[in-house]
């Protein structure tokens, strides 16, 4: 245990950034090396106020850049300690070629990253262009929708990212501002509890064991990177059984139940949303409203989990639906968006085939309110009745004339 | 370790995960400077039991006449490809040995005990052909 604990209500009022803190504060966590960035500043800022108050024994390092903040981690872990940071937009970017180290030489990293536009034009403010810059870089990816669940996520992160079988790195994400600015009430663990939950940091050939020396970040060439880069992707697929018993675990301590795939209203939709993020939470008060208002029965269905991509969950969470909007806040960047690729993906080889629209929104931060999302419902809602036709890909809530791409004769 | 199976016939599920080698064969001594290296238990996956010196183009020749087993070759090269025991002056290392030349640029001794030639060249050759003592302001 950290050699002074701090005693917390039982409801605290914390924002996602505190959440994160407190969360590695308590995961006692070796060597925290990091470059604030907003809008996750806050989260490495209260954990160096934690350090210099006493809270932590585990050592912080302020490094040069971000590059430099994983390369402290990925060495940190794998001399064989507990490893986090934190970051946002352009620090992501520039951590980028470090996040593939880190998964492919099998370091566990907590990784919280408070979802940012990435420049240009600079923007401090909330969307999902960083979440998406990760997509392919192995690391194991959970979205949360709250500070509470930011708390949550974090901490089973720690238990996710070190467990045996899975080995990999994991990104806790949050909305940046949305969700890393807003103070919400928030029921954390004790100190003591949540120790316990994230257990023991277990080296696995940590480079401090002299008895067996090893090299980490070796060279491979045709002979074996093939087999290092299966193997890597087997953990990464095989991680989904671990999350799952973690979520379990967790939901047996606090009541608190998550699941790979998140769904709102689902149970007799018609027509549904997926989006990710603080936009889920929009989604329940527009759908409850919406109900109410015109009856017609619309659900949301976010990924909780991001990466490994719960494609088969995806399907059976969509599988009765007529209509789908995929709502993607990030520039596309010259296709349709990462969730109408990977719905369209999970439901092509399965029986239901509804009408799959994109809609691109929130860049920059731009509001998403319940309002907005009514229309989209009504619009969706429109279509799926054939009353109106839409192009596959639309911009939602820009100014000027309608932008849209994407049209296939004879779809739904 | 014993009958340990080859990496080269490895698939991807019994590799050690993120590409991690071991340089021992089961668990060394805490000091191992106390063991030569001929006597270690290098592992099939170490560099020493591979031979990484195959891009050379020129190599250093290593003369016993004049070498005065100074170790400044043994202190400054970068891949540890000069031998030495007992601080004795044993020769260079050619599976692992990259051809840098640094050797030749700390050896102190006139004429130089270590000279660069080419990788075709044979040592018997290189011997033959090594310069005299340089006179004063030569």
């Amino acid at each position: 245990m950290n050699s002074k604990r701090m005693d917390l209500n039982k409801v605290e009022v914390w924002d996602g950034n505190m959440a994160n803190s407190q969360a590695f504060r308590q995961a006692e966590v070796d060597v925290v090396s990091a470059y604030p960035i907003t809008p996750s500043t806050a989260t490495v800022e209260n954990y160096a106020m934690f350090k210099a108050n006493g809270y932590v024994d585990g050592e912080v390092i302020m490094v040069e850049s971000e590059h430099a903040a994983m390369s402290g981690c990925i060495g940190a872990g794998a001399a064989g300690g507990r490893v986090a940071t934190a970051t946002s937009s352009q620090g992501l970017a520039l951590m980028i070629e470090t996040l593939y180290q880190a998964s492919g030489m099998r370091i566990p990293v907590v990784l919280c990253l408070v979802n940012r536009a990435l420049s240009a034009p600079l923007n401090v403010n909330g969307d999902h262009s960083d979440l998406y810059l990760t997509r392919d870089c192995g690391w194991v990816s959970i979205d949360a929708f709250s500070p509470q669940q930011a708390y949550d996520m974090t901490l089973m992160a720690f238990k996710i990212s070190e467990h045996p079988a899975v080995r990999l790195p994991v990104i806790s994400n949050q909305d940046g501002f949305m969700t890393s600015h807003t103070a919400q009430n928030v029921q954390p663990l004790t100190d003591e509890v949540a120790r316990k939950f994230v257990g023991d940091y277990v080296p696995v050939n940590a480079l401090l064991n002299f008895d067996t020396p090893i090299t980490h970040g070796v060279q491979t060439e045709q002979d074996w990177h093939f087999e290092h880069k299966a193997k890597q992707h087997a953990a990464l697929m095989g991680s989904k059984e671990v999350i799952k018993e973690v979520f379990k675990e967790f939901k047996e301590l606090t009541s608190r139940e998550y699941n790979l795939v998140e769904t709102y209203g689902m149970e007799d939709a018609d027509i549904a949303i997926v989006c990710l993020g603080s936009t889920f939470e929009t989604a329940i008060i527009a759908i409850d409203q919406f109900r109410e208002e015109t009856g017609i029965k619309v659900g949301v269905v976010a990924p909780r989990v991001f990466r490994p991509f719960p494609l088969e969950e995806m399907a059976e969470a969509l599988k009765n639906v007529k209509g789908i909007i995929c709502m993607d806040r990030s520039a596309p960047g010259g296709t349709v968006g990462t969730l109408y690729n990977e719905i369209a993906g999970a439901l092509f080889n399965s029986p239901n085939r509804p009408l799959l629209r994109n809609i691109i929104y929130g860049l920059g931060g731009r509001d998403m309110t319940v309002k907005g999302l009514k229309e989209i419902f009504t619009e969706l809602n429109e279509e799926v009745n054939g009353n109106k036709e839409t192009k596959i890909q639309r911009f939602v809530g820009v100014r000027g004339p309608e932008l849209s791409f994407y049209d296939i004769k004879g779809d739904k | 370790m014993e009958n340990k199976k080859s990496i080269s016939e490895m698939g991807w599920d019994e590799l050690v995960p993120g590409a991690a080698l071991h340089s021992f064969d089961g668990i060394v001594e805490h000091n191992l400077s106390n063991i030569q290296p001929e006597e270690r238990m290098y592992s099939e996956t170490s560099s020493k039991s591979m031979s990484v010196g195959d891009w050379r183009v020129i190599k250093p020749v290593w003369n016993s006449e004049t070498c005065i087993d100074c170790q400044n070759c043994w202190v400054f090269c970068p891949d540890t490809s000069i031998i030495a025991r007992n601080k004795e002056m044993k020769g260079v290392d050619y599976e692992h040995c990259k051809g840098c030349g640094l050797c030749v640029s700390v050896c102190p001794t006139n004429p130089k005990s270590l000279l660069m030639f080419n990788e075709y060249v044979t040592v018997e050759d290189a011997l033959g052909q090594w310069p005299e003592k340089k006179k004063k302001g030569e």
